[in-house]
Parts: structure tokens; sequence; C-alpha cells
């Protein structure tokens, strides 16, 4: 075998030694395996390693290639959070209440990823049923962030996100209902992507609030980002929300115009108030590189400091509706020695969810029922209307949106997970994006004096994803910069 | 505004969720806080402004509604906690008359 380190591949440079036969898929997929055995007892980004199934996949990846098939992932090695179905493996949600479901059926990312041959290395850990920002909320054992075991990788697609920074798999998918595939890319260094809203089916996707719910990449690289989005998107008429449009080539997009300027705005919202002065610091430096090709322009964004209220109405409210279905009848966990119907559900809810999960039913419930639905479910959906026209008109200034991901760094395991309302206020410069269906990306910009990565977040109008990753894609280059965590290297 | 024990236990009764009295308990602390927090959209008017349910506004897509078989029973019978034959074993819902 060649000499590969898996520390300098990405997707696009895998496929091109398979493609010279300089690595095998077989090679790739037993090197992540490794890497996996390694790494993982410390970070423990898996909820499930598929082993045997990866290394019958990569075998049957290096026949076809041998044979010539054209698959635009063939043999790549990548890693799925936990709520999206791959058939015959589990989908938990890292929740005991699904602790033994056995997916029936691929959901369509999963088909199309399939259809590419990529590789299923495993199943990712997550916050439970998504809901948190630190993957502390896994119903199983949290996920340690790979530049400080005693950091949180963000969630709550925690452990997609740590997978991809210790390169056990090239690359991911996550979901991304109040900022779960961003913060966690930017807390462990990676690039993670949430499209536009009806860009991605999520058809196969476990519900958490489908009004704002939506998969997205994860990749070493933006151009990996890029190949994994073109792959994922595209109409599909299993979801009703996703949208009938046919994807740009978004590789050959960002590649071809590079040389694009654009309008950018930094609403002022976003840099005032409380933020770590490391991540001002580096954003501030990002902008002085950027004022030397691209307009700046200050915006505002009104509404912004409503976003994380509003949120934590909306999503619960219909993360109470979507998970009514965990009852104990047709699927999932059974309180088996109850004696009556009502108590088999109350039972069975009461032991197979996780404290977050019963908080925000409970705050779900309380903001849909009679006599609390208009001061409580009502007004945050007319405040999400402000919060979407503040969108529309800051682009009709500008073509892109430029903020940070995070208040803060990395925060330490234990650190804000009793004060629930001091988590959710972490989510705020990423929660405006989901309410208003908007693309979204977290690209690395650099690390904090103690070794922590910062990121910056990229917003765009509906449905230029394209344009989102062409800036994410000119300050990657630009940048420069290498990120691997220093665990990787000892 | 506050969530008493007994508003808690009444919510919890609606969304299918036992709870301990402990648990009672701090749930009516720590919804009281989120929700005073809540409070805060209470200061914008939005008299006049119309709710959003959904990001983009997208008409409801008709389709055919043609029968296709699903050809995975037997994979979604063993999620089933009880299943007998064909069918999933649940405890009865309907009272004898």
């Amino acid at each position: 075998m060649a000499e590969i380190e898996l520390t300098e591949l990405t997707i696009l440079k895998a496929l091109e030694l398979l493609e010279k036969e300089k690595i095998s898929s077989t090679e790739l997929v037993e090197l992540s395996l490794e890497q996996i055995k390694r790494y993982d007892p410390l970070v423990k980004a898996f909820l499930y390693v598929d082993e045997e199934g990866a290394k019958e996949s990569a075998k049957r990846a290096d026949e076809l290639r041998k044979k010539g098939y054209p698959g635009k992932l063939l043999g790549i090695p990548l890693s799925i959070k936990d709520n999206i179905c791959i058939e015959g493996l589990p989908t938990t949600c890292a929740s005991k209440i699904l602790q033994n479901f056995i997916a029936p059926y691929d959901a369509t990312v999963i088909e199309k990823l399939k259809k590419e041959g990529a590789i299923f290395l495993g199943k990712t850990n997550l916050d439970e049923f998504a809901m948190g920002s630190s993957t502390e909320n896994s119903g199983f054992f949290p996920t340690h962030n790979p530049w400080d075991l005693e950091r949180v990788p963000g969630g709550s697609s925690g452990g997609s996100a740590v997978a991809t920074a210790c390169r056990m798999g090239l690359g991911s998918l996550g979901s991304d209902t109040g900022g779960s595939i961003r913060q966690p890319a930017a807390f462990c260094g990676v690039v993670g992507l949430k499209p536009t809203y009806g860009m991605v089916s999520r058809f196969g996707l476990v519900a958490f609030a489908s009004s704002l719910d939506q998969i997205g990449p994860f990749g070493i690289n933006v151009e990996d980002t890029a190949l994994l989005l073109q792959i994922i998107a595209g109409h599909d008429e299993r979801d009703s929300t996703s949208y009938p449009l046919e994807p740009p080539d978004y590789l050959k997009f960002i590649k071809e115009n590079f040389n694009l300027s654009y309008k950018i705005g930094l609403p002022k919202e976003y840099f005032e108030g409380e933020i770590d002065p490391e991540i001002t610091k580096a954003l501030e430096n990002l902008i002085k590189l950027l004022k030397k090709k691209h307009q700046i322009k200050e915006i505002s964004l009104p509404h912004t400091e409503y976003a994380v209220a509003t949120y934590y109405i909306i999503a619960p409210a219909e993360a109470s509706s979507n998970l009514a279905r965990y009852d104990g009848v047709k699927y999932g966990f059974r309180y088996r020695e109850a004696k009556t119907l009502m108590e088999m559900y109350k039972k069975t809810r009461a032991y197979g969810f996780g404290k977050e999960v019963k908080r925000r039913i409970m705050l779900g419930t309380y903001a849909l029922s009679a006599g609390y639905y208009d001061a409580f479910y009502l007004k945050a959906s007319k405040v999400r209307t402000l919060i979407m026209q503040d969108f529309v008109k800051a682009f009709e200034e500008v073509d892109l949106i430029l903020t940070p991901v995070t208040p803060t760094p990395p925060f330490k395991l234990g650190e804000k997970v009793f004060d629930p309302l001091q988590m959710y206020l972490s989510d705020i410069f990423t929660i405006p994006v989901n309410l208003a269906g908007l693309p979204g990306i977290s690209i690395p910009i650099g690390l904090t004096q103690n070794h922590l990565p910062i990121g910056a977040q990229i917003i765009g109008s509906h449905f230029k994803d394209e344009l989102v990753l062409n800036l994410a894609y000119q300050i990657e280059r630009q940048l420069n910069l290498k990120m691997v965590p220093n665990l990787l290297k000892s | 505004m506050s969530l008493s024990v007994e508003e808690v236990l009444k919510i919890a009764h609606l969304a299918r969720l036992e709870l301990t009295e402990e648990e009672a308990l701090k749930y009516s602390s720590e919804l009281t806080k989120i929700l005073d927090y809540f409070n805060k959209l209470q200061n914008l008017n939005t008299e006049k402004i119309s709710p959003t349910f959904h990001a983009l506004k997208v008409p409801t897509p008709f389709r055919e509604d043609k029968v296709k078989p699903f050809r995975e029973i037997e994979k979604i019978l063993k999620n089933a906690p009880q299943a007998y034959q064909r069918m999933i074993v649940v405890p009865k819902v309907v009272k004898a008359p």
C-alpha cells in the first residue's frame, strides 16, 4: 500500500488517488476504521460502526471501479448522523426510545450517496432527537471535542463534526434545525453547510421541527462540501417541502467564479453584545482581507434579539407534535408492565425520553395548548415573519451576509448543560437562518490562543447556496489554514 | 409569568409524560424562567403582521394517489415491540360496549 496520511486527504484528493490506482477503496476504508479504533475511544463520535458492511462495500467499490462504474463518490468512506435512516442499520436518534430501531429503508440522501458509490462507516452521536447544542444530551454518552477533550464538540451534529475533524471518514451528513451543523463545524474546525430549506429532501430524516429541519454536509474543506451537496440536493416527491429546482453544478460554479466579488453585509446586531474578543478579532482580520476584493457594508437585522425566543417556541411546538408518534405502540421502546393504555403511553415516554427532550415537549405542548396558543405559538410565528423580512430587506442591498457562528469558542462539558436558557442563547447567530429558511455555511477562520477553532458564517438568500459556497471557497483559499487537531498529530 | 406544579402536571398529562414530584418541581422553576424570557416577544407590536408557518411559500404539491408496493414488511414488523404473525400486538384501545 502506498504511504497515505489521512490528514493530507480530502474527498477530492482521495478520488484522484483511487482513479490513479495509488490506493484502493479497501485500503482507504481499512485506514478509516483504524482511525476510528485509535481515536473514537477518546472522542466518542460514533454510536455504531458498521465494520463488516463498510469493508464489503469497499470491496464492491474496487470491483466496480475496475469495470469503469462512474460513481462520483465511488469508494469514499463517510459517516452519517444517527437521525438519518440507512436500511438495515440502527437509527436511534441517540434516544433510548429508539435504542433497538433498525431502519427499514434508506433516506433519499442515502439512496443518492449509495448510487454514487459512497461507503458508510457508521452512525454518529447527537443530542437526543437533535435537541441540543453540545451533544451532551445524547441518551447514551457525550462526544468530546478533539481540539480539547474537556470541551464539547457543539451540537446537535457533534458526532459528525468530530468524525470529520478526526478523519474518521472523509465527510459526513448532519441535520440543522437551529445551527446543528454550523455550530459543531465551527467548534471542531471543519466546514458545515445548511442548505436552503427545500434544497435537500428530508425523506428518511427523523423529524424534529419540520418547518426548520434541513439535512446538510460536513467536509474537510469547501470543495468536498460542495461535492456532497451536489449529490444530495434536488427535488424529491417523497418530501412535500422539497423544492422543484434542478441544483447547479456547485463544484464547477465555485471554481469558475473564483474571481467574483460580492457586496457583503455585516449585520451590526451580530457584532454588538457579548462576543468573545478572540472571535471578534478573527472576524475583523477576515473583514480587512475581504475589503481588498469585495464591497463591505454595515447592515441591520433589527429583530435579531427576538430570534432565540421565537425559535424556542416554534421548534418545541413542532417537536411536541412530531414526537407524539413515540408512544410504545408501533415501534421503539414499550413499557410492558403497564395495566392501562394511558399508563403505557406515559411510562413509555417517561422512560424513553431524556431530560431535554421532555423539557421541549413540555414547552411545545404548553405553547400550543388552549389559552396560550395566541400568546406563544401564534405570536412567535408572527415575529418569524419580521425576522424573515429583515433578511429580505438586507438582500436588497447585499449579496451575502458575514457573521460569527457562535458568541464563544467551544465551552467545557458540564458548563451549560444544567442551565437550559444559557444553552439556548448560545444559538443566537445560527437560529435566524433556519427561521428564514436561508442557506448558511460555517468555515474555519483561525484558532484561539488555546488552540480552539473559530468559525465564520456566510448567509445567502434563498437558493443562492452556490454564492455562499463560492465566497467560502475564496476565503478558504486565501487563509490557507490547515485545521488538524493536535490529538491527531501525537 | 410563572408555571405552577399543578400546571406542569396538567401539561405533562396532555403530552402523555409521567413526571415524578421532583421532576414536576424542577420543570416548574425551569419552564418559568424560560417563559419569562419568551415574554420579550410581547414588546413587539405584531397586530398587522401575518404569521409564517413555512420558510418558503410553496403551494402544496399534488400528485396521483397511486399505491406502490412496499416489500420490506418484515423489517417493519421487526421494529414492533410485540408482533404476532403479520400484526402488531397492542393493548386494548376501545372499551367493550
